[in-house]
């Protein structure tokens, strides 16, 4: 728990004055619901403020204080941390602040003196941090469940019965890891039920609301013990925590061109691939094999190739003949398959569950890597997938523990996917005018779910869709929007600047968003991007949140796919060219197929997810605060 | 007369059904054409030079107006006027000095003559020659010296004691027979200007290059080629360049050679941009401002190639240079092809027809031929002539053509 984020207040000025400013004066008025709401009610910096009720007006006086409080708190936090010490200076204020904020674990080191004045010294950029995390409403669970651990160190064991209680305390505190979409509802529910009910019993009232949403509770059941015993340990928690940090940076991928590791993977592999003749030199760190010489391989192994479950299986053909593909429907159809088999997964005799169960997925996993590599989507799917399993508890039976996963994933695809479709689509609707004329490149759902919608609300506008070989996807898409109505203008990749002077706005599906800013997504759509910067239209990306990833990549080399190079000496109906066929072979020329490349941030205007709109600098800013929210919904 | 004619209405012809492709072959064929109407245009013994040019005015403007946006016609159709003009006006310095003094003129053409009887040849001249076009840095420094050497070659031309009647004749058969020779080695300039590009070549590409290219251009795989046989080894990444695929030709020919190859999808240019160390493209034409008309999709190679500070060279022979400035190239020095080259024909043939009440059709397809490449894109020309910077077209240029004949729609004045 370091300073994670510069001492500063929500950036956006319209959300501050909200958060801020609108009444100052109720700080201590209702102290257990200002204790409860700062999560809950906090816009995150990087929301577009959800259109309000009415009501919400009204409800926000009392509910922002806490808001506003840190800052204030703050300042008074040198006194704040040794009432023991120092009781004659302030400790009838300090009272007054413990009796204000019980459940801060801020206090939870105020016996020592000694380590007093260290604390003090770095607590300003901690209790801002803290109150920053609050505010932006997503990680105070990680963000309060470190604090103590990190400050038990010092404190050593005097506060451990103290902190123990305050883990507890701190409980209802975490349960308010909310979402932007559910904010404004819960507000109102929160409201109603605290004015029905007497102060006191807020904090119950609001730990009710907050489970009726969708929340961390199992894993908060499970955290909060261990994090206590971590404390016990003393100096065993800021190592723990430092290792769950280091945990969650990606691991390096796996680079083609180191032999060693190569063979092992070849000889753990299920699928025997071949390699490709013609490798392209620059590119010696991805898998480069041959096309097709895996399927009739697949299909006389069918009934040997026991550790995989059929559904997986299908999907897994499914990939290598590229019947399924775009990043949400490979990841759908994924976790579906990933359901038929926990369905009929059973624990083996003598096993653990969860253990079992995590490696039963990785073999899967790996099944579908030789097939087809996975894209980032579904790596974060994955890895949702595998947390959820590694924090089911050992209490839960066989059949409990397998209908608790199969809805975690029914969950994420409807809420990860599918509803953050809708979503997308209601924001970047607002950005069609009338007259306008998008361009689109490639074929992608969620541009396509965004044309259709605008379209039935009866904006005007033209659509252009670029394409380029070898998928020609814009020709499917095309198909589509014109078979709505759409009127459509249909040009290859080259073209773009020809047809850029007509454009108004272009919308651009990704493949995921990295942490950086880059968005990686089918090739070319880099270069429609620039196009569209060099002519001065605004670039929007629509992505989904799941698809971040927290990754960098500032070209599109050190990590891409390739595809199968043959389909790029092929060109269909265009027998005076293919004469390239019958030269495949020669080793002079190499048939390069990217599939992806990486857009560079400056040439994005906008990035609509469903947490709203946002700058391609706030990337970062999401992918942070919302990763564990993803990880551990 | 009527051969001239039937040749003159078949290129017309090619050229409007776009039968002819490369800027190349259709300087050359123009040029050849042009000097079959020169050859066979009766010249009359005063303003042979007027005759000339009216004829191949009245050609140019066809053969123009045939194909507008292939602009090597208008720039080979300008150059023969600028060689007719130019060995006229050297047989009239030459005559001028062999005469010495003039008080009649053979030239009508020539009215500063008449206004001028005492100036010595040597003036009228150089004052012709800038009236004929603007003073390039040759004539700027050639015309002190030829000034001063005049006295002497008038001696010698004294010497020679031509009759008047004598150089008459000569004169109305040596200009068309000079012009004819310019004309012929136009022809073979426009033929071997890609050995003379290439010969540059090993200036420009050295060990381990990457190279990057979009299309197919002869110049390039010459280029390219001739970097290959001074045994330098490089690498070379070939965009195939929609909708026409011709990269996979160039790759082809480049494998055939022993090059080091790689074809990508136009899409994937972005993506290993960063890794090439310089991008060498042909042009359709070059424009007076430095600009290029080129094959569609190098707009955005040399965005790429700016955005990653690649140098951007186009190759270029000197009969792609364009003393036009363009004005919205995009669209006005376009063309749009069709578009079953980007669907199957009877594909989306329901969505294409105008039966559908709406009198506009559901679905267009934009087909063009070119991009336009703003001068601020492109490191570096090579010419036949050398490397040129974007910025020194229009004076290079200038060397080419002479600012009369900049239009060739509307006939210059009746009077000369």
């Amino acid at each position: 728990m370091d300073p994670r984020r510069p001492p500063r207040t929500v950036s956006d000025p319209k959300v501050r004055q909200v958060g801020f400013f609108a009444v100052p004066e109720p700080i201590s008025s209702s102290p257990p619901v200002s204790n409860i709401s700062p999560s809950g009610n906090s816009l995150s910096p990087v929301m577009i403020p959800p259109p309000r009720h009415s009501s919400d007006a009204a409800v926000r006086p009392a509910l922002l204080p806490p808001v506003a409080s840190p800052g204030r708190r703050d300042s008074h936090i040198p006194s704040d941390l040794f009432p023991a010490s120092s009781p004659s200076a302030a400790s009838s204020y300090n009272d007054a602040e413990f009796a204000f904020s019980p459940g801060r674990p801020l206090r939870s080191n105020p016996a020592r003196t000694t380590a007093a004045v260290t604390t003090s010294s770095s607590l300003p950029g901690r209790g801002f941090d803290s109150a920053a995390a609050v505010q932006a409403s997503s990680v105070p669970a990680a963000g309060l469940t470190k604090i103590p651990s990190g400050f038990s160190e010092k404190a050593g064991n005097a506060s451990v019965e103290v902190e123990n209680e305050q883990g507890l305390n701190s409980k209802p505190l975490k349960e308010k890891t909310t979402k932007a979409e559910r904010r404004a509802m819960q507000e109102a529910q929160r409201a109603a039920k605290a004015a029905a009910k007497g102060e006191g019993k807020a904090a119950s009232v609001v730990s009710a609301a907050a489970s009726t949403t969708v929340n961390v509770k199992p894993h908060k059941v499970t955290k909060s013990p261990t994090v206590a015993a971590s404390e016990k340990k003393g100096g065993g928690g800021e190592r723990a925590v430092e290792k769950e940090r280091k945990k969650e940076v990606p691991p390096p991928r796996m680079q083609y061109d180191d032999m060693s590791r190569v063979e092992k993977a070849k000889r753990r592999s299920v699928v025997k691939q071949t390699e490709a003749r013609n490798r392209v030199e620059l590119f010696r760190h991805l898998p480069q094999y041959e096309h097709g010489t895996q399927l009739p391989d697949l299909e006389s192994r069918f009934f040997q190739l026991d550790p995989v479950h059929p559904a997986v299986y299908k999907v897994g053909l499914q990939y290598l003949t590229g019947d399924i593909s775009g990043g949400n429907a490979r990841c759908i159809a994924m976790l579906q398959a990933f359901q038929e088999a926990i369905k009929d997964y059973a624990t083996p005799p003598e096993k653990n569950l969860s253990r079992d169960l995590t490696a039963k997925i990785s073999s899967y996993v790996s099944f579908l890597i030789e097939c087809r590599p996975l894209s980032i989507s579904m790596g974060n799917a994955i890895r949702f997938l595998k947390s959820r399993i590694a924090k089911l508890p050992l209490t839960l039976s066989e059949s409990e523990a397998k209908a608790s996963l199969l809805s975690d994933i029914e969950q994420f695809v409807s809420e990860k996917i599918l509803l953050a479709d809708k979503v997308i689509v209601k924001h970047a609707v607002t950005k069609i005018r009338d007259g306008d004329v998008l361009l689109t490149y490639g074929s992608s759902t969620v541009v396509e779910m965004l044309l259709v919608h605008a379209h039935e609300l009866g904006k005007q506008f033209r659509v252009v869709v670029v394409d380029s070989r070898p998928k020609l996807e814009g020709q499917r898409l095309l198909r589509r929007l014109v078979g709505k109505g759409i009127s459509c203008t249909y040009t290859h990749i080259n073209a773009a600047s020809y047809i850029m002077h007509e454009v108004t706005r272009v919308f651009l599906g990704a493949s995921s968003v990295l942490s950086n800013g880059a968005v990686y997504s089918r090739v070319g759509t880099a270069s429609v991007a620039m196009v569209a910067h060099a002519f001065r239209v605004p670039v929007l990306v629509c992505c989904e949140a799941y698809k971040f990833h927290e990754r960098v990549q500032l070209d599109s080399i050190c990590s891409n796919e390739l595809g199968d190079p043959d389909v790029i000496s092929k060109v269909p109906g265009m027998e005076e060219i293919n004469c390239l066929n019958n030269q495949a072979n020669c080793e002079n020329l190499q048939p390069l197929n990217l599939i992806y490349d990486a857009l560079p941030s400056d040439y994005v205007s906008m990035i609509i997810t469903d947490y709203g709109m946002v700058p391609p600098t706030s990337v970062p800013v999401i992918v942070r605060e919302y990763r564990r929210e993803q990880l551990w919904m | 007369m009527p051969d001239v004619h039937t040749l003159v209405n078949d290129f017309v012809i090619k050229l409007k059904r776009r039968k002819i492709e490369g800027s190349q072959a259709t300087a050359k064929l123009t040029a050849e054409l042009l000097r079959s109407v020169i050859s066979s245009q009766r010249v009359p013994y005063t303003n042979q030079a007027g005759a000339l040019i009216d004829a191949v005015n009245a050609v140019g403007e066809q053969l123009i107006a045939a194909n507008p946006v292939e602009l090597a016609v208008g720039n080979i159709v300008r150059r023969v006027l600028h060689i007719i003009r130019e060995e006229d006006l050297s047989l009239t310095t030459a005559a001028m000095a062999g005469l010495n003094m003039s008080t009649v003129s053979d030239d009508e053409d020539d009215g500063d003559r008449d206004n001028y009887p005492v100036l010595s040849a040597a003036v009228v001249a150089a004052a012709a020659r800038s009236t004929l076009r603007p003073p390039s840095l040759q004539t700027l420094l050639e015309d002190i010296p030829d000034a001063a050497a005049i006295p002497h070659t008038s001696s010698s031309g004294d010497s020679e004691g031509k009759s008047k009647s004598a150089d008459k004749s000569s004169r109305s058969r040596k200009l068309k027979h000079d012009v004819i020779e310019a004309v012929n080695e136009l022809i073979q300039d426009i033929c071997t200007c890609h050995e003379q590009i290439a010969e540059q070549a090993v200036e420009h590409i050295h060990h381990n290059e990457v190279i990057l290219t979009l299309g197919s251009s002869k110049t390039v795989l010459e280029f390219l080629f001739a970097a290959k046989e001074k045994k330098r080894s490089f690498r070379v990444f070939v965009a195939e360049g929609a909708p026409r695929y011709q990269g996979h030709l160039l790759a082809k020919e480049l494998v055939a050679r022993g090059l080091q190859t790689t074809l990508i999808t136009d899409s994937a240019v972005f993506a290993m941009i960063s890794r090439v160390n310089m991008v060498i493209v042909g042009a359709h034409a070059v424009m007076a401002n430095g600009g290029v008309i080129a094959p569609v999709g190098l707009n955005m190679v040399a965005l790429a190639a700016q955005r990653h500070a690649v140098p951007f060279v186009v190759l270029a022979g000197s009969h792609k240079l364009c003393p036009l400035y363009p004005h919205n190239p995009e669209v006005l020095l376009n063309e749009l092809r069709s578009p079953s080259e980007l669907l199957d024909f009877g594909e989306f043939s329901d969505c294409m027809d105008f039966r559908s009440g709406t009198g506009s059709p559901l679905l267009h397809v934009v087909n063009p031929t070119f991009d336009y490449v703003p001068p601020k894109l492109v490191s570096l020309f090579i010419t036949d002539t050398g490397g040129h910077n974007p910025s020194y077209m229009y004076r290079l240029i200038a060397d080419y053509y002479s600012a009369d004949d900049l239009v060739v729609q509307r006939r210059p004045g009746t009077g000369s």
